[in-house]
């Protein structure tokens, strides 16, 4: 105690002082203020270049009309908008379930197990694969053996990309429900799979859900994978009567990465317009999963 | 009515014990966590755990409805007889068990739901086929939480405050009206209004239940133990293990206890 005097001097000036601490304080506050304002200037930038290039050309036409051949004018890109959403469908109905189901594995029947520390390091490996190389597999596993560019084969491509996504973030969803909301279902005389099922899975499905958004948003931008598992087609997917599922299928990152590259001003135009349609889905989805996900209390 | 029936049934015939519970030992891997506690529980009473931290008293609760065994190394030497039967007997389905003594935790942990669901839920898993509605009110009658969240019975659970969470807990137990209720310590994570309420709830329940109370909390046993079990801890063989010291009458025990380390424990000589 009586070393406290020679420390703090006697009469003390309790005043702010613009130096030492407190400059550095303002100076660190000031740092990162800056930085998450960069942070969010990609987005609102590509926003808004998407709109001033794209937003002129939208018009019902462009999402009812097939894309135009080399000089013609008008035209849309219907078929991609539904090819989009046929290979975003199918990679959902494969990635969620399994998805959703080996993150109960990880997380609830043997989280340290050999087999889920595989499937855990699998996954995170996977988070980082190059998405063409996605496309490779579905290229070997699909094409391959059915002999034709197709929307399954695009649909499984995505899959890959969407599975390990699913994985990661629904096993933290469940690994987030309390134990003790757990100890009360089994006080209750719940079997272990009626705890996963009554109690883990709809506590979790908020956050559950969003991760199965952002995997869904991540699919639907995805342009390598794509390029030589579904291809591209200039016809809609139900075509003269019947549904082409096994031939080359429109998407709208495919038309994006075709049109983007030719000499004609129509086509350019119509690329900026499926640009902005395809980032205006993928932040809807966003905004979504941002609701859904939003905790109760 | 009740509550002349309650002081007079005592005297007219001697009271069953629902649960005969005569635990040898109780080992988490190698470590023996509690030896040699006898312990019978007597219908429509509260029995109370009392005793030191670490002594073992929610070791004891928790495997009376084999919820210790969830936890990995646990096991169990001795016998648990409930409706004649072992509740560690061959063949027997802790799933089960659990369905026939409910339990009541520390932390309030209603489940993310709505109020009704949270006490239908073991309606449901039991496949109940009568009026559901009907029971989910009478469970939370019981409670004493009827009248604060009748008219939010569709809200969440976890809404409630602290003290009606674990009312509702509660309501949840007894909805499926189970022999016997376990509480582990239920307020201790309660304010003191919200403890008073529960309080007088488990001695309100008794009448229906048989009740087994861990408690940290001396007075609390005092106020609503009708039988107090008393546990202490044995340093002596260099681990902490913990025993059943003496079990009586409440009343007794605090005020005639037959051991000195009783004795001691109950005057604050340690805790």
């Amino acid at each position: 105690m009586s070393n406290l005097s020679s420390v703090l001097s006697a009469v003390p000036s309790l005043q702010r002082k613009l130096e030492g601490r407190a400059l550095r304080s303002i100076l660190l506050s000031a740092l990162v203020w800056i930085s998450a304002l960069v942070a969010s200037v990609p987005l609102f930038s590509v926003l808004y270049m998407l709109i001033m290039r794209g937003g002129s050309r939208l018009s019902l036409e462009v999402f009812t009309e097939l894309p135009p051949a080399g000089f013609e004018m008008g035209g849309g890109f219907g078929n991609a908008l539904v090819g989009t959403f046929v290979m975003v469908g199918i990679a959902a109905a494969i990635a969620i379930p399994v998805g959703i189901m080996a993150a109960v594995f990880l997380a609830e029947l043997g989280p340290s197990s050999k087999l889920a520390n595989t499937a855990r390091f699998a996954a995170k490996t996977l988070t980082g694969l190059p998405s063409i190389l996605a496309g490779v597999f579905a290229y070997a596993m699909v094409v391959l053996t059915t002999g034709t560019y197709s929307a399954p084969a695009g649909g499984v491509a995505l899959a890959v990309l969407m599975l390990p996504i699913v994985v990661l973030t629904a096993e933290e969803a469940m690994k987030m429900v309390p134990k003790i909301m757990k100890d009360a279902a089994y006080g209750m005389g719940c079997t272990r799979s009626q705890v996963v099922w009554k109690v883990v899975l709809p506590t979790g499905m908020p956050a559950i859900l969003t991760g199965v958004m952002l995997a869904v948003a991540r699919a639907a931008g995805e342009t390598a994978p794509l390029l030589f598992t579904a291809l591209f087609s200039n016809y809609w997917i139900f075509h003269e009567g019947q549904l082409e599922v096994m031939s080359p299928t429109a998407s709208l990152a495919v038309l994006i990465y075709n049109f983007s590259g030719m000499p004609f001003d129509n086509q350019l135009e119509l690329a900026w317009a499926a640009s902005l349609v395809l980032v205006m889905i993928v932040l809807v989805v966003n905004v979504v999963s941002r609701i859904v996900g939003k905790p109760k209390f | 009515m009740s509550a002349t029936m309650q002081q007079v049934a005592p005297a007219i015939t001697p009271a069953q014990v629902v649960m005969d519970c005569k635990l040898d030992k109780i080992f988490y891997g190698s470590f023996l966590a509690v030896r040699d506690s006898h312990v019978p529980i007597e219908k429509n009473k509260i029995t109370g755990f009392i005793g030191p931290s670490g002594c073992g008293k929610s070791t004891v609760l928790r495997s009376l409805n084999r919820m210790n065994d969830l936890v990995e190394g646990f096991r169990f030497d001795g016998h648990v007889h409930f409706l004649g039967q072992d509740v560690y007997g061959k063949g027997v389905d802790p799933v089960v068990v659990r369905r026939y003594i409910g339990m009541v935790f520390q932390q309030p942990n209603p489940f993310s739901m709505s109020i009704f669901d949270n006490v239908a839920f073991g309606l449901r898993l039991n496949r109940y086929k009568g009026d559901i509605g009907d029971r989910v009110k009478a469970a939370l009658q019981g409670a004493a939480l009827w009248d604060e969240v009748k008219e939010k019975l569709k809200v969440s659970g976890l809404a409630l405050s602290g003290g009606q969470q674990q009312r509702l807990c509660i309501a949840r137990a007894i909805a499926t009206e189970p022999e016997v209720l376990l509480m582990d310590e239920p307020c201790s994570a309660l304010d003191p209004i919200a403890t008073r309420r529960v309080e007088e709830l488990m001695v309100e329940l008794k009448k229906d239940y048989t009740i087994a109370l861990v408690t940290h909390n001396m007075q609390q046993a005092t106020r609503v133990a009708d039988t107090t079990a008393f546990f202490s801890v044995d340093i002596s063989q260099g681990t902490r293990t913990g025993y059943l010291v003496e079990m009586g009458p409440t009343s007794q025990i605090f005020d005639h206890p037959r051991e000195k380390l009783t004795k001691d424990y109950i005057s604050g000589q340690f805790s």
